[in-house]
């Protein structure tokens, strides 16, 4: 075993580190959550993970986005994952989908994935991951923010709860408001990186079947179940 | 009038001006819409709904014990 992942046992053996080079996670986000999403799956070495996003880094994003700095303003989101990966991992690769996620170039994207993470930032393209994950058979580690306040769900095919914890009557949430600030994407990002290792690992509790709703004002983190 | 009772938890900014939990008694043949209303909700603003842990509708008539759950919608990434 690679020095590099060292600390990652006994959190999780040396046989199941070794598994995760096998896997195969796309990120469809690169911004709050997904930078911090990538950063850790990277980190832990997931062997392939695709980095989607259409838009580049401009001043508002520097509060939270870890993928973003003053070097690179203006730049690729699906790029700067690229490049920092390479720095980070090499031992991993990274594929930069630097497209529009839509129902025209979805399928293509997500496709031969092991697990897909939402980390996009509308209703609407969520509930398009959530059909197209299960029409391509791949569990979806569903997270959203706004502010204080964060959700995470582990949905698998047939599931049916992404028509639950995210309504297509929306085009946007409380986040339009409530603004996002540097705390809530990486905690609610690192939740849901726990939840791709132990799906990928068939380890333990998922969140399958339940929402996670976290309250940082309140410190109060409430699990739902959910019914179909 | 039977009166039901109900527990209701709110979430995210609903709890703005408001508690987190209530136990309410609700007069029989009550909707999840009567809840909202009596607790200032916008039934427009709600997104996630949850009666019991099964998605809801504010139309549903609640009954006794009921757990109703509600959310705004959050959608940033």
């Amino acid at each position: 075993m690679l020095d590099r992942y060292s600390r990652n046992v006994s959190a999780i053996t040396e046989e199941e580190n070794r598994r995760l080079k096998s896997f195969k996670v796309c990120v469809i986000g690169c911004g709050g959550l997904g930078g911090y999403v990538i950063e850790m799956l990277g980190r832990i070495g997931i062997g392939t993970i695709t980095a989607v996003d259409c838009d580049v880094f401009d001043d508002t994003n520097l509060n939270r986005q870890i993928l973003s700095d003053t070097t690179n303003l203006g730049q690729s989101k699906a790029l700067a994952a690229l490049e920092r990966m390479r720095r980070v991992n090499p031992e991993i690769t990274i594929n930069s989908v630097d497209r529009v996620f839509d129902s025209a170039s979805g399928e293509e994207i997500i496709r031969g994935s092991d697990v897909v993470v939402d980390a996009l930032d509308n209703p609407q393209a969520k509930r398009l991951a959530g059909v197209l994950c299960d029409k391509f058979n791949i569990p979806l580690v569903h997270g959203a923010i706004a502010g204080w306040y964060g959700q995470v769900a582990t949905v698998f095919p047939g599931d049916g709860i992404m028509d639950i914890v995210c309504k297509d009557s929306f085009s946007s949430g409380i986040e339009k408001e409530l603004g996002n600030p540097s705390f809530t994407p990486a905690l609610m990002a690192a939740i849901q990186t726990a939840e791709v290792i132990k799906v990928l690992l068939n380890r333990e509790d998922t969140l399958r079947n339940k929402i996670l709703h976290v309250d940082l004002l309140t410190m109060d983190f409430d699990i739902l179940e959910l019914k179909k | 009038m039977i009166d039901l009772k109900v527990e209701v938890r709110l979430f995210a900014t609903f709890r703005e001006g408001r508690e987190k939990k209530y136990f309410l008694d609700m007069p029989e043949g009550s909707k999840i819409l009567d809840i909202l209303d009596m607790l200032k909700i916008n039934a427009d603003e709600v997104s996630i709904l949850l009666l019991n842990g099964r998605d809801g509708d504010a139309m549903r008539t609640i009954n006794d014990s009921d757990v109703v759950a509600v959310f705004p919608p959050v959608g940033g990434g």
